[in-house]
């Protein structure tokens, strides 16, 4: 199978990573069509052999950032604000909607995070080098998401501290 | 338990990312400890809700407009980009054909297939770059597509299956030539590189040349003529090892021994 099989194959998976990442189905959309426009641009800097999921992400990730830097030009946020204009809530169950609220009120770059390694189910490993940021990074990130992510399906407001056994 | 607990593999032991020799031990701690257990439990049943609310869009029909993107090779901004490289591409083609014009003419007869493979050139860095319009008749219609030029050009055509090595056909036009009518066929390969074959049927009775290579700006072709047919493989962007190998394939489907 070549790579432009294998991308259209991976279509649905971005759609679903696009759509928990940045809410409503249109915004999503748009993202996946700018992450293959550039993949299919950049293809020739994808190294065969190598995971092609990964390097999509990866493209996804970038192209991502870039377009969230854009619509921020004129109204920077700071890491800890939820972006509330680029992640509208959805869902009909309630407790959908909690969870689809939690995460939109997660800071985005542990919102990547949670969501490379619960929807994508990647591990620790593959996430930093999608990313590009270092393991450790990881673990804090995903750490902190699921604390407040845990805290806003309980109705309760964020534990100050994480119990870390050292 | 020789190394205590950490959150790392506590995280690890939701996703179930941890490896089996850590396994046991985090059971062990999480056993003793239920309020770490219960946070465990709730991480995971997490990962369960965020799979579960965004699984629908897995099986949700593709819009046609993801799918274009594969398909024509890029959108809206690549079609952009095509019209900076077709515009770059082609003041190169016409600074090499000036610069041509200055030098000692060749031999007679490989003039005219020189001045066809200028043509070609010139084709292939006015149609390649297209997104929306690359052929007026599409590789769905392969028979249709050979029959028509094969009429206009007043002799059996052939599209060469480029499959072999890793080129497929995207379609074919009609060209206008030096005196009449061209054919020109389309190939595109899995990274979006496109080769384009110019074939003209007015050489001229009775006369062969050799394979022939020649570059101008970014585009390489190969041309040779087989009696009255002259054709002409063009591409930009691949190498000339890469662009023989096609234009190999092509000529031997095309002259058959």
């Amino acid at each position: 199978m070549n790579e432009a099989q294998r991308l259209v194959e991976l279509i649905p998976r971005l759609r679903r990573y696009a759509r928990a990442l940045v809410g409503d189905r249109a915004t999503a959309d748009d993202l996946v069509q700018d992450t293959l426009e550039r993949a299919w641009a950049k293809l020739h800097l994808y190294r065969r052999g190598t995971d092609l999921r990964a390097w999509l992400f990866t493209v996804m990730h970038n192209v991502h950032v870039n377009r969230v830097r854009a619509s921020r030009l004129t109204d920077p946020l700071e890491d800890e604000m939820p972006e509330l204009a680029q992640r509208a809530p959805q869902g009909d169950a309630l407790l959908v909607r909690d969870l689809d609220r939690g995460i939109a009120r997660l800071p985005a770059e542990q919102r990547a995070v949670l969501l490379l390694v619960t929807l994508e189910e990647m591990s620790y490993d593959q996430v930093a080098r999608t990313l590009g940021i270092p393991i450790g990074t990881v673990m804090s990130r995903l750490s902190r998401a699921r604390e407040k992510l845990r805290a806003s399906m309980l109705g309760q407001p964020v534990a100050a501290k994480l119990k870390v056994v050292k | 338990m020789s190394e205590p607990v950490s959150d790392h593999d506590l995280q690890a032991y939701a996703d179930g990312n941890l490896p089996e020799e850590r396994r046991a031990a985090v059971a062990a701690w999480l056993a003793a400890h239920p309020e770490d257990a219960e946070r465990i439990e709730s991480y995971r049943r997490i990962g369960e809700e965020v799979r579960s609310t965004y699984h629908g869009v897995l099986h949700e029909p593709v819009p046609e407009r993801l799918q274009r993107v594969i398909r024509s090779g890029g959108g809206r901004r690549m079609a952009m980009v095509a019209v900076w490289i077709v515009l770059g591409a082609a003041l190169g083609a016409l600074g090499a054909w000036q610069l041509r014009s200055m030098q000692p003419a060749p031999a007679a007869s490989a003039d005219a297939a020189a001045a066809m493979a200028h043509r070609a050139v010139v084709a292939h860095a006015t149609y390649s770059p297209e997104v929306r319009h690359p052929v007026e008749v599409g590789a769905d219609q392969e028979a249709h597509l050979v029959a028509w030029l094969s009429k206009r050009l007043g002799t059996q055509l052939r599209a060469p299956k480029l499959d072999g090595v890793g080129y497929s056909l995207v379609g074919g036009r009609l060209l206008p030539g030096e005196n009449g009518p061209v054919a020109h066929f389309m190939y595109q390969c899995n990274r979006g590189t496109r080769v384009t074959l110019y074939v003209r049927s007015d050489m001229g009775a009775n006369r062969s040349t050799a394979f022939r290579y020649a570059r101008e700006g970014n585009v390489g072709v190969f041309y040779w003529v087989d009696s009255k047919l002259g054709y002409a493989v063009s591409s930009a962007d691949i190498s000339k090892e890469d662009l023989l190998n096609v234009a190999n394939a092509a000529y031997q489907q095309l002259n058959p021994p």
